[in-house]
């Protein structure tokens, strides 16, 4: 079975694009619109990655980093963070909640699903 | 597809603008308003990231400038103030006409804007706009230079799955880059009522050889890097060996792991430098263990760099290579004999060793014969000047083209096979290509297109011959066909069989096809030489479109596969390439079948040659012969033998001056008990017998 992948931005633009890719690619992909509603497409799963903006309305990325790593469920969920060049310190506090890894924006289809890849194994 | 994204992009960004003007009007009235500040600078902040990524860099710089403001008015060092309103909305409006196609007078109201912006930075009014040129797309990796050997050390942070790293995940990564031996570290790896089981305490040494550099490898680690323990270092850089790797303690010292002194003082005592480390508790069993994964590794990638040096400088005189086929053929044949006298006494022991020859010999077969295999390119460069010069002769105008270059073949066959592909090539130029100014006429490009193929098929090798010329005229070959008797006006027959009697001797119908004369040797004679290479040759035409030439050879000459049969006393061996069954032949079917030399196989008839006859053996054969049915240019043809005896490993000889022109014999040789078996010319056969018919066939009308 295919591996499920969420996208979690508040662009409507970067999910399809993500989506596209990532579907092109052979996953599955669920989409959600920040980080409340990432939270709540959690179940039943399985979710395999999540890839999310840093930042959203409502709750943010590190802020959804932090409460699925405090979720024993998701305790070694790989997490990809969106980040720009310019949020180096964003990067470092998504990196302390316990991100996975990270891409910068901008970033091309093919670099999406080597990143995927690697942590996907 | 990426006219999609940018739609979307579109319809989204114009709602961000929106919210940007609604969040900023409010702000104008509530300035302290935190809230307000981050949604301005959210909508910023998409409008730019996703701008980037569809194409729209001239917004995404842009929006940088005003999101950078913005940024530090979140963080509370410039204040809100009407003068920040305005710029921010007269910033929203450019922004929205970028979105639908900016014009070139607004390039104006850009800088303007941005000036403006970057007088309200504090001590940063003069720094330039430094957007970032978003990030290359990862190159393909291509091997550069010589392939470099790595120690890589990776010692994960304990708590490295908390991050939803998978170590193991790196290591096939790493995996990909080259030849790759790691070693786990497990020392650290507390008692079980210590054990964390959410921990890593595994580190690996990992020893790789690649050719893609340091950046590919640190690329592998790069979320990692920060927070493990990483070292990379050179142990073997790919350039000339110089002497054997350093010995195991000269590793560990080099590391850092033991201490010279150490060393020597355990070198004094000898026997084995690792056990004795090990017991001395020095150093773990692992770290040696990793150390010596390291001197084998290395060890390895310089005798492969050696071996490969050595294999491109050997030549040898080709008479030499021709000996040693020569003597490994006679080797298969002693060792023919050695397994049927072993077979034969039953003896245990000796079989065994027969076994073991037998085994040898063959591997020694296939590697003598390997070495002769020369790629077919040597004969295609040669073709390359050979169009050049023939065309220029000829007045044509033709490009050659060739593909699979690297085919390897028998260097005989090779040899053999140079004077048919002339012949081919020179028949396609002369009699398939047309002049320049015909082509042109006929609606094809002014140069003719000649082209040479060359591919392994099985144990076969194919090769084409293929021009985009005239092709030939069926209707020409077939009235020449019916004016010599071959062919009925009225028959019916399929267009490859028709265009088969081009290849037939005395069918040189040159003149009448093409109107050129000059036609050295005939078609038949190439399928003669292709013949003789046990090979076959068949040809696909098209009228005005072009003609191709199909040859197949077999990889060697020196020994083949047979099918070995007797008559009387005497063995013969067929090629087994073109062997498709043997069925039974009784007295009673050939009384059926009225003095015919046909048999019903199957509900299909297939005409036979007895071969007591054609060989003039005489003496009564068995009251059940055997039929042995071989296929060749989808002809079906039987030998009647007297018994099939199996399968037979046949080194062929050839049979001297005196019988070079025996008919129907293309060699001999020598079975396991020194007994000669003569090797069966099936296609010859097939020709003289099919002409006896026909001669018949003339003299009974």
């Amino acid at each position: 079975m295919s591996k499920v992948i969420m996208t979690v931005d508040d662009s409507a633009s970067v999910r399809q694009m993500v989506s596209f890719t990532l579907q092109g690619a052979g996953y599955q992909v669920i989409a959600a619109v920040d980080g409340r509603d990432a939270l709540g497409k959690m179940n039943p799963g399985p979710v395999h990655l999540v890839i999310t903006d840093l930042n959203m309305p409502n709750l943010d990325g590190v802020g959804l980093i932090r409460q699925l790593r405090a979720d024993a469920k998701h305790k070694f969920l790989p997490i990809i963070m969106l980040t720009t060049e310019s949020q180096v310190e964003r990067k470092q506090e998504g990196k302390a909640a316990g991100a996975t890894g990270w891409i910068v924006k901008p970033f091309k289809p093919e670099q999406l699903v080597a990143v995927v890849k690697k942590v996907l194994g | 597809m990426k006219d999609r994204h940018q739609e979307t992009y579109k319809e989204e960004a114009s709602e961000l603008l929106t919210e940007l003007e609604v969040a900023l009007l409010e702000l104008e009235q509530d300035p302290e308003d935190s809230d307000l500040i981050g949604r301005v600078f959210r909508a910023l902040h998409t409008i730019k990231g996703s701008g980037a990524m569809f194409g729209f860099e001239d917004i995404a710089s842009f929006t940088h400038e005003v999101e950078t403001v913005f940024d530090l008015v979140r963080d509370g060092q410039i204040a809100v103030t009407k003068f920040l309103v305005d710029l921010g909305l007269a910033a929203r409006d450019e922004i929205r006409a970028m979105l639908h196609g900016s014009s070139p007078e607004d390039e104006g109201n850009k800088a303007e804007i941005i000036a403006a912006l970057r007088t309200l930075i504090p001590g940063q009014e003069v720094a330039a706009a430094q957007f970032p040129e978003p990030d290359p797309a990862p190159e393909e990796f291509t091997p550069a230079g010589a392939p470099v050997t790595y120690r890589i050390r990776f010692r994960p942070p304990a708590d490295i799955f908390l991050t939803g790293t998978n170590p193991v995940h790196l290591l096939n990564e790493l995996r990909q880059l080259g030849e790759l031996q790691a070693v786990a570290q497990t020392e650290a790896i507390p008692g079980l009522a210590e054990i964390n089981p959410e921990h890593c305490y595994t580190s690996w040494d990992i020893f790789l050889t690649t050719s893609l550099g340091l950046d590919a490898i640190a690329d592998v680690f790069i979320f990692v890097a920060d927070d493990s323990e990483l070292d990379i270092q050179v142990i073997d850089d790919g350039s000339e060996a110089a002497g054997d790797y350093k010995k195991l303690g000269e590793i560990l010292v080099a590391r850092g792991e033991l201490e010279p002194d150490h060393l020597d003082e355990v070198l004094a005592q000898r026997p084995l430098l690792g056990e004795t480390l090990i017991q001395q508790g020095l150093l773990s069993c692992e770290q040696v263990q990793s150390a010596l994964v390291e001197q084998q590794h290395v060890r390895t990638v310089q005798k492969k760099r050696q071996e490969s040096k050595g294999a491109a400088s050997i030549r040898v005189p080709s008479a030499k290579l021709d000996k040693l086929v020569d003597l490994v053929g006679e080797l298969v044949t002693v060792q023919a004999r050695l397994s049927q006298t072993a077979a034969g006494l039953q003896d245990a022991d000796l079989l065994a060793i027969a076994e073991e020859v037998e085994q040898l010999t063959w591997e020694l077969r296939d590697n003598a014969l390997n070495i002769r295999m020369l790629p077919i390119g040597t004969i295609f460069t040669k073709f390359q000047r050979l169009v050049r010069d023939l065309s220029a002769e000829l007045g044509r105008e033709v490009d050659l083209l060739t593909s699979g270059a690297d085919t390897e073949l028998d260097k005989t066959v090779l040899e053999r096979l140079n004077d048919p592909l002339v012949h081919l090539i020179r028949n396609s130029i002369d009699h398939g290509i047309e002049l320049p100014e015909a082509r042109v006429q006929a609606g094809k490009p002014r140069k003719g297109k000649l082209t040479l193929t060359a591919r392994h098929s099985g144990a076969q090798v194919v090769i084409q011959v293929n021009d985009d010329g005239i092709g030939l005229d069926k209707d020409a070959i077939r009235s020449k066909a019916v004016a010599l008797g071959w062919l009925a006006a009225d028959t019916e027959i399929p267009e490859k069989e028709l265009f088969a009697f081009i290849m037939a001797p005395g069918f040189s119908t040159a003149r009448e096809i093409t109107s050129v004369s000059g036609r050295g040797v005939g078609m038949d004679v190439v399928k003669r030489a292709i013949e003789a290479l046990r090979g076959s040759i068949e040809l696909d035409s098209r009228k005005g479109v072009g003609t191709t030439i199909t040859i197949k050879l077999p990889l060697t000459l020196a020994i083949i596969e047979g099918l070995l049969v007797t008559i009387k006393d005497d063995f013969f061996v067929l090629p087994l390439a073109v062997v498709t069954e043997c069925v039974e032949l009784t007295r009673e079917d050939v009384a059926n079948s009225h003095g015919h030399n046909i048999a019903n196989v199957r509900g299909e008839i297939v005409p036979y040659i007895p071969l007591r006859e054609r060989f003039r053996i005489y003496g009564e054969p068995p009251a059940i012969e055997q039929i042995v049915i071989t296929e060749m240019d989808s002809n079906r043809v039987g030998f009647i033998v007297d018994h099939v005896i199996g399968e037979q490993q046949t080194v062929i000889k050839s049979l001297g001056r005196i019988y070079h022109n025996v008919e129907g014999i293309s060699g001999a040789t020598i079975l396991g008990d020194g007994t000669v078996a003569l090797i069966l010319d099936v296609p010859q056969l097939m020709q003289i017998e099919a002409a006896a018919s026909k001669a018949a066939y003339f003299e009974c009308n």
